[in-house]
């Protein structure tokens, strides 16, 4: 199987203090979810492997290629990136939020096309955003703010889609529309989504344990040893269930 | 363009060519149709209107223009609406090269060498004060080492801005003959405005406003956080660095032809946001034209107000800006 994304030995520091001990991690077609326990390092590794850190030593590869030897804009074609708790104030429309994720392919003084336009109209559905794409940011919830900024990052329409606890500010049935829409295009794409919440979690294909900036384990959704290290990591205040053929985490409230 | 923002366009519009006619017909005599009629029998009108009262309200809407898109891009850079286009120390800049043009007497005796001294004098006080105002923003670039980080260049503006407004006392206090030049230079008149002036303010218009228009979806990108913008494949501190030098250029063309005046490059983008908020290059584009407007109805109003004598434009600007502010500060607390 092709890896999209892949990381060799990647520390990373952040205002002097080393966050990301020598990573590996391969991203292969389908979804990965990153998960660890607070400062773990999980948004810090999704920041890296979008090339958006300076490393300390290590390299990343995209579809094999080093991500240096990307130009900066080759590269935002391949990957999505969506920031935790990203920011959208301001006077723009929803719509002309969502059309800058197709900048990457238009550049500064590209004007929009009809394939452009179809792409972001395809987005807005996606998210369930359509319906009020002429509001401006500063009259939407959080939940509705963060579907636009999802809307965003799908309209770059990349083979690669960085997603960093997409589901913040989301009600439930707006998660779960969340991770059947990630399951939906992790059969077209890399997905890797870094999520605190353990049950959606593990709904993804892979999962990856972060722990004290290190990779501590990675599996399928259903391995047992993945399981115990996500028990042994949040301090056993979960354990992990089996309802029906998908698995689920609960908290252990006495 | 939705319908309310090529509304607020349009009306922008309509009230540039009224404040244009009115410009013409402002007189030293303030309003008058009669003073007007006059006029026109007169066989030096074509001197009056085509010398002076024409050169002068052009000007006055082009400085507005170059004043609102300043501020315009000083918010949108800033991610801040109280940005202002003096921030990056053009205003200091300006000011302390002024001063030192009208000390230049006073220095050469005082040591600095009447070679030093002589230049100075030459380089003539519009010159200095472009030069001035571009220098306090490369001072800015400098001490904030390029503008890759918004806030490092933030802070650099107001260091700058701080010291080379000291550096101005300085020199007024060794050269005390200064202090009135410098007092009508910070508070802006429209007075000196001729043909020339709005030769140089319109080819900078023309090569600035639309520079920034291309630009202007760095701004939109900007709203959604440094590296969301970065993922999008812009190279960030080189688009930074561009939208500064439009706007230092900008900044140092208006403050070289009318001195600092005030309010117009902060109010301009309030106005526009509050009436018919929009993406950047709208907003940009809808600045300027406001900026102008504001500039020109100032421009009027200090000339006819306490006719035959005249106001400065930027004390003007200043208490109209001022109450606006207010105003809008009380709404928000309202709402």
């Amino acid at each position: 199987m092709t890896v999209a994304l892949r990381a060799q030995d990647l520390s990373v520091a952040l205002g002097g203090r080393t966050v990301l001990h020598g990573v590996s991690i391969e991203l292969q077609p389908g979804w990965t979810a990153i998960v660890g326990p607070n400062g773990a390092g999980k948004s810090t590794l999704l920041r890296a492997l979008a090339g958006l850190l300076p490393r300390q030593s290590g390299q990343v590869w995209l579809q094999g290629r080093p991500l240096d030897d990307w130009s900066v804009r080759e590269r935002a074609r391949h990957i999505a990136w969506l920031a935790q708790q990203g920011q959208a104030h301001g006077d723009l429309t929803v719509r002309e939020l969502v059309q800058l994720g197709r900048l990457p392919h238009l550049g500064l003084f590209g004007a929009p096309g009809p394939e452009d336009e179809r792409q972001v109209d395809e987005a807005l559905q996606a998210t369930e955003c359509a319906a009020w794409q002429r509001r401006r940011l500063q009259q939407l919830s959080g939940g509705e703010r963060q579907r636009c900024l999802l809307a965003r990052a799908l309209a770059v329409c990349a083979p690669v889609l960085l997603l960093d606890e997409p589901t913040t500010h989301l009600d439930p049935p707006h998660q779960v529309a969340v991770v059947r829409l990630l399951q939906g295009l992790a059969l077209q794409g890399t997905v890797a989504s870094v999520l605190h919440d353990l049950p959606l979690a593990l709904q993804a294909d892979r999962v990856v344990l972060v722990r004290c900036g290190r990779v501590v384990a990675a599996g399928r959704h259903d391995d047992p040893a993945l399981h115990a290290a996500l028990c042994e990591a949040f301090d056993h205040a979960i354990h992990i269930q089996r309802i029906g053929t998908r698995f689920t985490a609960l908290h252990k409230l006495g | 363009m939705t319908a309310t923002r090529r509304r607020l366009l349009l009306a922008l519009a309509a009230t540039s060519v009224l404040l244009l006619l009115a410009g013409l017909a402002a007189g030293g005599d303030g309003w008058s149709a009669a003073g007007l009629m006059q006029l026109l029998r007169d066989p030096d009108a074509g001197l009056i209107i085509g010398q002076i009262r024409a050169p002068r309200t052009l000007g006055a809407w082009l400085t507005g223009a170059l004043l609102g898109l300043a501020g315009a891009l000083a918010q949108g850079l800033f991610r801040n609406p109280l940005a202002d286009p003096f921030l990056l120390g053009s205003a200091s800049g300006a000011s302390l090269a002024v001063v030192a043009v009208l000390a230049a007497g006073t220095l050469g005796a005082q040591g600095l060498g009447p070679p030093a001294a002589g230049m100075l004098s030459r380089v003539g006080l519009v010159a200095a004060a472009f030069v001035g105002a571009l220098g306090g923003v490369l001072l800015t670039l400098l001490l904030a080492r390029g503008a890759q980080h918004t806030l490092r260049l933030l802070l650099a503006g107001v260091v700058v801005g701080v010291v080379l407004s000291a550096l101005s006392d300085l020199l007024t206090l060794a050269a005390p003959e200064a202090l009135r030049g410098r007092q009508v230079f910070m508070l802006g008149s429209t007075g000196f405005l001729g043909w020339d002036s709005c030769l140089l303010l319109g080819m900078g218009l023309v090569l600035t406003l639309p520079a920034a228009l291309r630009l202007s979806r760095t701004l939109d990108a900007l709203v959604l956080g440094e590296d969301s913008a970065r993922s999008l494949g812009l190279a960030l501190p080189q688009l930074r660095l561009a939208l500064v030098c439009l706007l230092a250029a900008a900044t140092g063309l208006a403050v070289s032809q009318t001195g600092l005046v005030a309010f117009v490059g902060l109010a301009a983008p309030h106005l526009v946001r509050r009436c018919a908020p929009g993406a950047h290059g709208y907003t940009l584009l809808a600045s300027a034209v406001a900026g102008a407007v504001l500039l020109l109805a100032a421009d009027v109003a200090a000339r006819t107000l306490i006719a035959p004598q005249e106001l400065p434009v930027g004390v003007l600007t200043a208490v109209f800006g001022g109450v606006y502010l207010l105003l809008l500060l009380n709404r928000q607390r309202e709402a």
